[in-house]
């Protein structure tokens, strides 16, 4: 993967390493590093790869450096797959509404 | 040069802070437990017509309210006879962002623009964050959002990232950060660097931005059934909900209104774990944020926060997360509804309370969201399928937090679960009492204030502080 200046690229920065988190939190927190993701327009260099360290100007216009990790990336999320223990809840609230509405 | 060091930045944090809000919070800092909550409010200088006003101008506010008929009479064929109250819901998904945290933001923004800031930060992962870059879009501010949103590993569940999407597509600059509460540095950062509106949603405009919602309640209510509600149902988590909602209830004249907090029980699951990130379903609106804000409500990015929602809260219900899914598919099924999670923690906590009321009372569930991709049960119940999580339909209370998600085999299994609000007051006065000079409340003005903030009397606080005294 090969970003050019100009495109509209994610790169990654450490914000704190493991060692220098805040004492209270959770062990496993503790053992990573406090990570940011920004998504800007590749001010520097020419041309980068995977990794590069880049200059991005973001939407605003204030520019950050990190990691490429991703030219305009998906979103990504999506509706999933319909669950069939709720369909099937579903279908059953209508029955009990329908029976309820015949019993009365 | 300014130091932009961890220690040095949080050093320095409620100088920013301060700096950032165009508010002077002096007069309620000079003593550690007690100070003038109505003189906190009483900042923003509209009154409420006023604020429906500067609301309605920039698309807010003025949703409808929907009777619910069919789930009230689902719940009407779960109770017994003469039992099973109406429900309605206000669309809150009708306003510009999609939820009712445009009101909290318009009025924030509005101030914000009003003082000369040419920009505004917010610290959310939220609905919040789309309703401050959408204001902000509106009003040609510049808006920075700074979100939790992805685990060590680089993966964010769908309902999160939907939210940084939103934002983004209202041109916010979206900071995205991995787990850990030191995200309040990079906000801090942010500040200092931009000069911008720290539009927390903990400011007296923030709650004052809410209240029309409880006035709506009531003038709608009136109209369709003659009388206010007999009960609100909030979704709780960080108070703001609730503390607004229930002060415009008061402000439109009512005192006979129950208000009813909900939230997911999430009990186990800890908020700053890298590991638990992703094994909760919810993302807000659950007691990680619920209790302790609840019990403890000066834990925020103001240095008093105005949301205080024990003031306010008659009781508090526990859902399970499989609940709100099966409640969620009802409103579909049932309403024709399809919307966003937030609102169906009350929804599924209505239909359970509903059965304990009479056929002749009311209730208002207070929000909706908007639906889309990522917020839906099949997204979000999706990714946690894909993630070991055993999804099953059975009895609720089998759910096990970060384990399984457990959807009704019955309607009949939603029920009230009350969470005991007296062990949360206790807690609030034991918090506020270690905050005391001489280690032991003793002013007569700190006993007072903190009878207001657990919505008791000044005997309550004292037995409290007093049965603490004599423990060992």
């Amino acid at each position: 993967m090969q970003s050019h200046c100009g495109q509209w690229v994610q790169i990654r920065t450490t914000i704190l390493p493991p060692d220098a988190r805040a004492e209270a939190i959770p062990a496993e927190t503790r053992e990573v590093p406090l990570e940011m993701r920004i998504k800007g327009w590749q001010v520097s260099p020419e041309t980068a790869t995977t990794g590069d360290t880049v200059e991005v100007r973001s939407t605003l216009g204030r520019h950050y450096r990190g990691q490429l990790e991703a030219i305009n990336p998906p979103y990504g999320h999506d509706f999933g797959a319909a669950i069939p223990e709720l369909l099937e809840a579903g279908e059953q609230a209508r029955a009990i509404l329908s029976q309820g509405k015949e019993a009365t | 040069m300014k130091q932009v060091d961890y220690q040095s930045v949080m050093a320095r944090r409620n100088d920013t802070m301060l700096t950032a809000l165009g508010l002077d919070y002096s007069p309620f800092l000079e003593n550690p437990i007690a100070f003038d909550y109505e003189g906190l409010m009483g900042m923003v200088e509209y009154d409420i017509d006023t604020i429906r006003r500067i609301q309605a101008d920039s698309g807010v506010g003025n949703t409808a309210l929907i009777e619910l008929k069919q789930i009230t009479e689902l719940g009407r064929l779960l109770a017994p006879a003469g039992k099973g109250a109406r429900i309605f819901v206000k669309d809150e998904a009708a306003n510009p962002s999609g939820s009712y945290k445009a009101r909290r933001a318009s009025l924030s923004l509005h101030h914000a623009q009003k003082s000369g800031f040419r920009g505004a930060v917010a610290a959310t992962s939220g609905n919040y964050g789309a309703a401050v870059a959408s204001q902000a879009a509106m009003r040609n501010l510049d808006c920075v959002v700074v979100q939790e949103v992805f685990d060590s590993l680089g993966i964010g569940q769908p309902e999160i990232l939907e939210k940084g999407r939103a934002c983004e597509i209202y041109g916010a600059e979206v900071l995205q950060l991995s787990v850990g509460p030191e995200l309040f540095y990079q906000f801090l950062r942010v500040l200092e660097e931009t000069g911008y509106f720290n539009a927390s949603l903990y400011t007296p405009y923030a709650i004052a931005g809410v209240e029309p919602l409880g006035v709506e309640i009531v003038e709608q209510m009136t109209a369709a059934t003659g009388r206010a509600p007999d009960v609100v149902m909030c979704t709780h988590a960080g108070g703001g909900n609730l503390t607004g909602t229930a002060r415009g209830l008061i402000k439109a004249g009512t005192t006979e209104t129950q208000v009813v907090a909900a939230s997911v029980d999430l009990t186990g699951l800890h908020m700053a774990s890298d590991r638990d990130f992703n094994r909760k379903h919810f993302t807000t609106g659950h007691t990680g944020f619920g209790i302790p804000f609840a019990g403890w409500p000066d834990r925020t990015d103001v240095p008093r926060n105005a949301a205080r929602a024990l003031r306010y809260m008659d009781r508090y219900m526990l859902l399970k997360q499989g609940e709100v899914f099966y409640m969620t598919e009802i409103l579909a099924r049932l309403e024709g509804l399809e919307r966003g999670p937030a609102g169906n923690v009350a929804l599924a906590g209505a239909l359970a309370l509903a059965q304990e009321m009479d056929e002749n009372q009311t209730i208002v569930v207070q929000e909706t969201e908007y639906a889309g991709a990522g917020k839906q049960p099949s997204a979000q119940l999706s990714f946690a399928r894909s993630n070991g999580i055993d999804i099953r339909r059975g009895d609720s209370e089998e759910e096990v937090p970060g384990e399984s998600v457990v959807i009704p085999d019955h309607p009949s299994r939603l029920r009230v679960r009350d969470v005991d609000l007296d062990r949360v007051r206790k807690s609030l006065i034991r918090k506020a009492a270690s905050l005391a000079p001489e280690g032991r409340v003793t002013r007569e003005e700190d006993i007072l204030f903190l009878a207001e903030e657990t919505r008791t009397d000044t005997d309550f606080v004292s037995q409290v502080l007093e049965s603490d005294a004599g423990a060992p």
